[in-house]
C-alpha cells in the first residue's frame, strides 16, 4: 500500500483529483453565495455536461462537440507540456496557436490550399513564433516567459490585420470555410456520421495519436532524454555534450508547431469564424496550461484532464442562466489551475507523511524486538 | 493634438502605476505574472463602490473611498499569490497566469451575480459609474485632467523614495538579490516578500480602477483589462527595475497606445494609412527587441522566481 502511495504516477493522480474537487467545492460555494436554492443542481449541471439531457441522439452530438474543441486544447496542453519538461515554460502556445489559426485561414481562403497544406503551414506558423523564442531564450538570455507574453500580442495583432483581408463585408468575422474553401474543411472519415455532427474530424484521432507519440519521443528516445537532462540541468547536460542551445531551440519549434496545428485542428472544421477585432489573445492556450498540470505533466493524463475541462467549459451554459452564468466554468478552471502549483507542497507532504509512519513503525518494532531480548 | 496629450498621460500614468507594483514585487524576488488580474480585481473594487455610493456624494469622498477599495481588493487578491508563492513554495508562473484567468472569469461571475440580483432581465457584467467619474475628472479647456496624473507622480517620487532611500526598501531589495544573505543578517526574507507583493497589489488595483476610469464611464468586465497587466511587465523590464526609467518607459509606451486611438485624428499619421493595430503592437516589438539588445546583462533582480526555502543555502 504505502509502496503504491508512494509511486509518482499515483501521487499526481491523487493530487489532480484533490484539485478538481476543491476547485469544484469553492464553484459550488460562489453559486451558494450567488443563489443557495440551485447551486447543488447548477454545479450538477455544469459536470453533466453533454449528459443532460436525455435524448440519446442529441447526447451523442454533443459528446461531439466537446470532442471537436478538446482536440485543440489537448495540442495546446502538449505543446506547454513539452516545453515544461525541457524546463521552458511557453507561455507562448497562446499566441503560436493563433498564429496557427490565421495561416490555415489565410491559406484556405485566399490560396485555396486543401487542408493537409493548411495544416502544415499551420505547423511551420507555430514553429516559426516559437523558435523566435527559443533563439532569444539560447542566444540573447531573454526569459521566455516574457517574449512569449509579447509574442503573444504581436501574433494577434498581425493575425487580425492579416485576416481582415478575408472578413465578411458586413462582419468582422473571416469568411465561411464552406462556401468559399470546402477542400480545406477537415476530412471526417465517417466519424461525423457516428457522432451525429459533421464538424467531427480527423483532428480527434490525430491529437491522441500525438500525444501518444509526444510520450514516445520524451520518455523513449534518445532525443527525448537529453531534453529531458538538458531541463534538468542545463549545465550537466553541457557538460555531457549535449547540444543544450540547439535544444532550447529545437524543443520550443517542436511547442511551437503543436500549438500551431491545435489552430488549424479547430478552425478547419469551420465550427468557428475568427473575429477580427478581436483584443484579447484566445484563452485556449491559457487552458492549455491548465490541461498539462491538471494531467500531471503526463501527455496520456493531459488527453483526459483536457477532455475534463473542455467538459465543464461546455457545460457551464447549461446552468439557469436565470440564476448564474455560463462563466462558472471559467471560474472553476482557474480556481484548478491556481490549486495546480500547490502539488509540488502536496506531493512532498505525502511523502512525509508515509516516511514518518515508516519510520514510526520501524521503531515500534525495533522497541518490540529490545523486550524480547530483555525477556531471554 | 491636445487628445493625443491627454491619452498619453492617462495611459502612462496607469502603466507607471503598475509597473512600479511589479517593480516592488520582483525586487523582493518574486515574479508578479498576475498584475493583469490584479488590475482587474481592482477595478471591481473600485466601480462597485463607485456603483454603490449615492450620486450626491461630495468629489472628495467618492475619489477616496473608490481608491480605497480599488487598493483593498488588490491587496486581498495578491494575498493569493503570496501565499501560494511565497509559504507554500508554488511555481510564480502558473500561480500568476492562474490569478489572471481568475480575475477576469471572478469578476465576471460577481458582477453578472449583482446585476442580476437588482434586475432579473439583466445579464450583462457591465457596471455604470457616469455620475461618479465626474469626481475624477477636471476640465482645462478641453483637455480632460484626471487626478490620476497626480498620483501616479506622487507614487513614482514615494516608490523611489522607499526603494533608495529607506531601510525597509535596501531590505527589500535584499531579499531580491541573495534572500541568504539577507537571512543572515536577520532580515525576515518571508515578511519582506509579503510586503513587496502587497505594494503590487495595491498599486497594481490602483492601476486597475484608473484604467476603466480612462475614456469611459462603463466597464463591462468580462473583456478584463486587454493586456495592459502584460505592457506593464514590458515597461517594467524596458525600465531596468528602477522607478524614473519606468516612468519614462511608461511614457513612452503610453504614446503608442493612445497613438492606436487617435492617429486618424492627426493629419500626417492619417495619411501615411498606417492601420491602428499596428500602433497597438508597437509597444510590444519595441520591447521585444530592447530585450533581445539588453538581456545578456539585464539588470533583474538575481533571485526572482527562486521560491525561497530557509533550509536552503
Amino acid at each position: 500500500m504505502k509502496k503504491f502511495l508512494k509511486n509518482d504516477a499515483v501521487q499526481s493522480l491523487i493530487a489532480s483529483l484533490l484539485c478538481i474537487l476543491m476547485g469544484l467545492l469553492i464553484g459550488y460555494i460562489v453559486l451558494l453565495f450567488i443563489n443557495s436554492a440551485g447551486a447543488g443542481n447548477a454545479i450538477l449541471d455544469v459536470l453533466k455536461n453533454f449528459m443532460k439531457t436525455s435524448n440519446p441522439e442529441r447526447r451523442v452530438r454533443l459528446l461531439g462537440a466537446t470532442l471537436v474543441r478538446t482536440a485543440p486544447l489537448l495540442m495546446c496542453g502538449l505543446s506547454v507540456l513539452f516545453a515544461y519538461k525541457v524546463g521552458l515554460f511557453n507561455i507562448g502556445t497562446a499566441g503560436q496557436y493563433v498564429a496557427g489559426v490565421c495561416a490555415s485561414l489565410y491559406a484556405a481562403l485566399a490560396w485555396g490550399w486543401g487542408w493537409l497544406p493548411c495544416m502544415l503551414f499551420a505547423i511551420v506558423s507555430g514553429a516559426v513564433l516559437g523558435a523566435i523564442v527559443g533563439f532569444l531564450k539560447a542566444y540573447r538570455n531573454v526569459n521566455e516567459v516574457i517574449s512569449g507574453i509579447m509574442l503573444n500580442w504581436i501574433a494577434l495583432y498581425t493575425s487580425n490585420m492579416i485576416l481582415t483581408l478575408q472578413k465578411q463585408e458586413a462582419s468582422h468575422y473571416t469568411l465561411k470555410l464552406k462556401e468559399n474553401a470546402p477542400q480545406a474543411i477537415l476530412p471526417s472519415l465517417g466519424l461525423d456520421k457516428l457522432f451525429n455532427y459533421d464538424k467531427v474530424s480527423i483532428a480527434i484521432p490525430l491529437a491522441i495519436l500525438l500525444a501518444v507519440a509526444v510520450y514516445i519521443v520524451l520518455n523513449r528516445t534518445k532525443f527525448g532524454y537529453e531534453l529531458r537532462a538538458t531541463g534538468n540541468n542545463k549545465n550537466a547536460a553541457k557538460y555531457a555534450g549535449m547540444a543544450e542551445k540547439r535544444n532550447i531551440i529545437l524543443t520550443l519549434i517542436i511547442s511551437g508547431g503543436l500549438a500551431g496545428i491545435g489552430g488549424a485542428m479547430l478552425y478547419l472544421t469551420d465550427i468557428e469564424q475568427w473575429s477580427v477585432t478581436a483584443t484579447s489573445v484566445p484563452g485556449m492556450g491559457f487552458n492549455g496550461i491548465a490541461a498539462t498540470f491538471l494531467g500531471g505533466l503526463n501527455p496520456i493524463g493531459t488527453i483526459f484532464s483536457s477532455f475534463f475541462i473542455q467538459h465543464i467549459t461546455d457545460g457551464g451554459p447549461n446552468v439557469d442562466t436565470n440564476l448564474y452564468c455560463a462563466q462558472i466554468s471559467d471560474l472553476i478552471t482557474a480556481i484548478i489551475i491556481y490549486l495546480c502549483g500547490f502539488v509540488l507542497f502536496l506531493k512532498t507532504a505525502m511523502n512525509r507523511a508515509i516516511d514518518r509512519s515508516a519510520e514510526r513503525k520501524a521503531q515500534k518494532e525495533k522497541a518490540l524486538a529490545a523486550e524480547k531480548g530483555g525477556e531471554k | 493634438m491636445l487628445l493625443l496629450l491627454q491619452y498619453t498621460l492617462i495611459f502612462a500614468s496607469i502603466l507607471t502605476l503598475v509597473a512600479l507594483g511589479g517593480c516592488f514585487s520582483e525586487h523582493s524576488g518574486v515574479i508578479n505574472l498576475g498584475l493583469e488580474g490584479i488590475m482587474v480585481i481592482g477595478a471591481l473594487g473600485g466601480a462597485l463602490m463607485m456603483r454603490n455610493m449615492p450620486a450626491g456624494s461630495p468629489a472628495f469622498v467618492i475619489v477616496l473611498l473608490t481608491l480605497l477599495a480599488a487598493v483593498v481588493f488588490g491587496m486581498a487578491y495578491s494575498s493569493l499569490l503570496a501565499v501560494a508563492c511565497i509559504n507554500f513554495k508554488a511555481d510564480q508562473t502558473i500561480v500568476g497566469t492562474a490569478l489572471n484567468m481568475l480575475g477576469t472569469a471572478a469578476a465576471t461571475v460577481l458582477v453578472k451575480a449583482i446585476n442580476t440580483a437588482a434586475d432579473p432581465n439583466n445579464h450583462s457584467a457591465t457596471i455604470e459609474y457616469v455620475e461618479q467619474k465626474k469626481a475624477f475628472i477636471h476640465y482645462f479647456g478641453s483637455f480632460e485632467f484626471n487626478w490620476f496624473m497626480v498620483i501616479a507622480v506622487v507614487i513614482l517620487v514615494l516608490a523611489w523614495m522607499t526603494l533608495y532611500k529607506t531601510k525597509f526598501g535596501l531590505r527589500l531589495m535584499a531579499c531580491g538579490e541573495h534572500p541568504q544573505a539577507a537571512d543572515s543578517v536577520g532580515i525576515n526574507v518571508y515578511k519582506m516578500r509579503w510586503s513587496g507583493v502587497l505594494i503590487s497589489g495595491l498599486l497594481g488595483g490602483l492601476g486597475g480602477i484608473c484604467y476603466i476610469l480612462a475614456g469611459v464611464s462603463q466597464w463591462q468586465f468580462e473583456y478584463g483589462v486587454a493586456g495592459f497587466g502584460f505592457l506593464a511587465l514590458a515597461v517594467m523590464i524596458f525600465g531596468q527595475w528602477k522607478p524614473w526609467r519606468i516612468a519614462l518607459a511608461a511614457l513612452l509606451f503610453g504614446l503608442f497606445r493612445a497613438l492606436s486611438n487617435v492617429y486618424f485624428g492627426i493629419g500626417f499619421l492619417a495619411a501615411l494609412n498606417i492601420p491602428g493595430t499596428v500602433y497597438n503592437m508597437m509597444p510590444y516589438i519595441v520591447s521585444l527587441i530592447v530585450l533581445a539588445l539588453t538581456s545578456k546583462k539585464s539588470r533583474a533582480p538575481k533571485a526572482e522566481g527562486i521560491p525561497y526555502d530557509k533550509g536552503m543555502r
